[in-house]
């Protein structure tokens, strides 16, 4: 039978709320830096496509925000709520990188209000413009904060531990443990990736629709030039996590790729299964390729999992979870150097409907693969809630009503997942962007019907 | 001063913060939803959307401040607290969420209905109810800890007499600092008819405030005795609470200098909170967390300060900008921006 364990109802509750909060978390990093990109070059080419760009873009935004403040601060006292154990011990360290979060949220939502309530304020366009920075600065700031927190709990650092207990604590240290620089590079940039995809599926979408307009196609170019440049980074920032893996926590990139015994020249196994001896079964093997991920060498060394007791190996089925990511971030560069190729050639034309909606998948298979990151990065750190110091199991509640809590929250989800779609599409159906741009600026040519 | 007590002078200080702008965001949503239903909407709505637009999510941030600051200072507190409070939690957060999201969704995307309101006006009054729980728990009496199991009281908490005057005492205060606040605003928009409204409000909520003040006062007595004598101790702090009281009464009575008002009113609690918060010491949880045992280690504790002082360098200024050019940009106030 399903047993509802305290534990595993903790999880779950974990594990959902993230998992919702994400999506809107990295909206809400990465948007602020596309608005700001459009409107910038709005001002530059005195181009009021561009410009109208942002503020729709913005009006979107104030929804998405709002939910990304509310499940953010679920998430916050949730910690507390839901791992007590975890809190009392490494609140001690981790508290200084949350602080400091509070305060660039703060920087943020002081600067959003100012953004949104002052678009015609100013005589000279940049000053609004100016206000953009700071709401991108301090998203930033947030991702890199917290994920700072989360590396922490990958590879622990900057105290010393006795008897259960933390003494000589550092929490500077703690905040630029060894996993810092690889994930917040990877955050950052898999935000603005997945950001700028979303945006380009919205544009594609709007052409599949609606062939010719001269707003969509300059919102499509721009989006995608951006998923090019970001899917790069990605890549770069995802192969540099995993050299932090193979030298900081093998057992994950072990579990990531069913790597059991240790050896040189390893293979990178793609998808497959495994069968009753744990063997993978119907993989596409290549090479060396994991000792090159591991190491930057097709020789080197890959450490297995049977160097690791059996309790203290993450779940296998995170392989998929990395091959789905891995996939998606390569589907995403071959897919908008694609679109950049064809642009260029004047004879063909980009926004043929079958290119169109190819480049309309590439929102939401980012956005699955921010999903399978997290989901990777974490439950590939089982049954560490801290790494090497406290087990999950150790650190969830002992409160026996937490599968209510369960049921009361997945309510929440749904109604906030389901009128946040709903608000979107009224905010944005039946007001066109040519007619918005007419009303607001009737001097526009009629650029829009070639 | 000790970091312990830097600490939680900070947190505290926060925590004001929030009471003040959070009780004017909760209840002017009841005085929304309220003014809808008896007809008056067209006269205050648009006075009250146009000073929470800009800033609730700012309000927000001031909660988040709080409840990470103060595990950060005294994780105990999260071994507690987190494991008594589950249930009470969650649903105050589910309740945060549900009014932060709907605000927006009402505010930014679709046209007014009559949902949203409700449960606008709803949760402001049920959301201070349930956060008041965590002041009554603090006084110790519901939460026991036998054999590293942590158990709430439910059956105690639902039938005292004191926990029933704090939910009393947070939800008319709410009602009143929200009342004072927006009086204010609506002098500063020269807006008659919202004034002369907002105005009656203010006047109406004062004697259930003062009341209820007095009633909370006496349950604390039969509850905790030990905090009761503390106060008494600190009787000053609560008697110069009553007297900004009573200089907020005659100011809005005779109907002028409004910003004093409220600046009084905001003093009135001010006294009042800080004497409750300085008489609780050293426990935040009596009797299994004060502040000396349970505090964190001292490189965090420095590390926090530090922090929080270059945090205010930076918030202040935007916080000032903010204001400039909404609470205080006349031409904002009065809606020709
Ligand atoms: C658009 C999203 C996206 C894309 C296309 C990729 N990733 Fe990724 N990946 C993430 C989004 C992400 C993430 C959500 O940002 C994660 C989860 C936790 C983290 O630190 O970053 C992550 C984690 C993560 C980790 C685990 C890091 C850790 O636990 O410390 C590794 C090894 C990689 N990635 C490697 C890659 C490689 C080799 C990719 C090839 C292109 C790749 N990722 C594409
Ligand atoms: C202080 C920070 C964090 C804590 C205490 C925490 C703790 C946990 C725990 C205990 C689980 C359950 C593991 C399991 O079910 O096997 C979990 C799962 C998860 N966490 Fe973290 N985590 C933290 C940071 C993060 C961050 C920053 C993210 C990014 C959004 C994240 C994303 C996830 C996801 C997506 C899951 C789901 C994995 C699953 O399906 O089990 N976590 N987290
Ligand atoms: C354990 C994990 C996490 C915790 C405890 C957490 C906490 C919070 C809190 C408390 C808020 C609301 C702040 C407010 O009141 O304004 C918030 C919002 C936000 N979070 Fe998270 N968060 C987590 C994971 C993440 C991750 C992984 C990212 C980025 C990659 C992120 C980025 C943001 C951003 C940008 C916001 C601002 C709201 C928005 O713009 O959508 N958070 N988070």
């Amino acid at each position: 039978m399903f047993e509802l364990d305290p534990v595993l109802m903790s999880r779950l509750i974990t594990a959902m709320t993230l998992v919702f909060h994400i999506i809107f978390a990295t909206l809400g990093v990465g948007v602020p830096l596309l608005i700001c990109i459009a409107e910038f070059i709005g001002i530059k080419k005195n181009d009021v496509h561009y410009r109208m760009l942002a503020r729709r873009w913005t009006r979107g935004f104030v929804i998405t925000v709002a939910v990304g403040v509310v499940t953010g601060t679920a998430i916050g006292l949730q910690l507390s709520l839901v791992w007590p154990n975890f809190m009392q011990l490494a609140g001690n360290v981790i508290s200084l990188p949350l602080f400091m979060e509070v305060f660039a949220f703060f920087f943020e939502a002081i600067f959003l209000g100012i953004y949104l309530y002052t678009w015609d304020r100013f005589k000279n366009p940049l000053t609004h413009w100016w206000f953009s920075i700071p709401v991108v600065i301090g998203g930033a700031l947030s991702a890199f904060f917290i994920t700072t927190v989360n590396a922490f709990m990958n590879t622990p650092d900057g105290f010393t531990m006795e008897d259960g207990q933390f003494t000589s604590v550092n929490p500077i240290e703690a905040m630029f443990n060894p996993a810092t620089t690889s994930k917040v590079f990877h955050v950052l940039s898999s935000s603005y990736l997945t950001v700028a995809a979303i945006l380009a599926s919205i544009a594609a979408f709007s052409l599949l629709k609606k062939k010719n307009s001269e707003y969509h196609k300059k919102a499509l170019k721009l989006t995608m030039m951006l998923v090019f440049v970001f899917s790069i980074l990605t890549a770069i920032a995802g192969d540099i996590s995993a050299k932090f893996l193979a030298e900081h926590q093998p057992e994950k990139l072990a579990a990531a790729e069913w790597h059991f015994e240790t050896e040189e020249g390893a293979d990178l196994v793609l998808f497959g299964w495994l069968n009753d001896q744990d063997t993978p079964v119907g993989a596409i093997r290549l090479p060396g390729l994991l000792s090159f991920l591991a190491h930057g060498d097709f020789e080197s060394e890959v450490t297995g999992l049977e160097e690791f007791p059996e309790d203290e190996r993450p779940p296998l089925w995170v392989h998929y979870m990395f091959d789905f990511m891995v996939s998606i971030g390569m589907f995403l560069i071959a897919v908008s150097l694609f679109y950049i190729i064809v642009n260029r050639v004047k004879r063909w034309d980009v926004h043929n409907k079958w290119i169109v909606g190819l480049l309309f998948l590439t929102g939401p298979l980012a956005m699955l693969a921010v999903e399978f990151g997290w989901i990777y990065a974490e439950v590939g750190r089982q049954p560490w809630i801290l790494r090497g110091y406290m087990t999950v199991d150790e650190a969830a509640t002992t409160s026996p009503h937490i599968d209510l809590m369960f049921f009361f929250f997945l309510a929440l989800y749904i109604v906030l997942g389901t009128l946040c779609v709903i608000v979107l599409r009224k905010l944005f159906k039946g007001k066109p962007a040519e007619e918005e741009l007419e009303k607001k600026y009737p001097t526009i040519e009629e650029g829009d019907k070639e | 001063m000790s970091y312990e007590l830097i600490g939680i002078t900070v947190l505290w200080i926060f925590l004001y913060g929030y009471l003040i702008v959070a009780s004017v965001d909760f209840g002017a949503g009841f005085f929304a939803y309220y003014a809808k239903i008896t007809g008056n909407d067209h006269i205050i709505n648009q006075l009250i959307s146009r000073y929470l637009s800009p800033v609730w999510e700012v309000t927000n941030v001031f909660f988040v401040f709080f409840f990470v600051g103060i595990v950060g200072f005294f994780p105990d507190s999260a071994y507690y607290y987190g494991t008594a409070l589950l249930v009470p939690g969650s649903i105050a957060i589910i309740l945060l969420a549900i009014r932060g999201s709907f605000y927006a969704f009402e505010n930014y995307g679709s046209k007014q209905s009559n949902v949203y309101m409700f449960l606008y006006g709803a949760t402001g009054l049920l959301i201070p109810a349930s956060l008041s729980t965590a002041m009554t728990l603090s006084e110790g009496g519901f939460i026991s800890e036998s054999g590293g199991t942590i158990t709430l009281d439910y059956l105690a908490l639902f039938t005292s007499p004191y926990s029933w005057s704090v939910v009393f005492l947070a939800l008319v205060s709410v009602l009143y600092i929200s009342a004072t606040f927006l009086t204010y605003y609506a002098a500063r928009a020269d807006d008659q008819n919202a004034l002369q409204l907002v105005r009656k409000y203010a006047l109406f909520w004062a004697t259930p405030t003062i009341v209820a003040s007095l009633t909370t006062f006496i349950a604390l007595g039969q509850h905790n005795e030990r905090h009761y004598d503390n106060m008494l101790d600190l009787w000053w702090m609560f008697g110069l609470s009553v007297g900004f009281f009573m200089i907020a009464m005659w100011l809005i009575y005779i109907g002028k200098y409004y910003g004093w008002g409220f600046i009084s009113v905001m003093l009135q609690f001010f006294f009042a909170f800080f004497g409750y918060g300085a008489s609780h010491l050293p426990y935040l949880l009596y009797p299994y967390i004060n502040i000396y045992d349970s505090v964190t280690y001292e490189s965090t504790a420095i590390a926090l300060i530090i922090v929080f002082i270059a945090g205010l360098l930076l918030l202040i200024p935007s916080l000032i900008l903010l204001m400039r050019l909404f609470l205080f940009n006349a031409d904002y106030v009065k809606g020709k921006k």
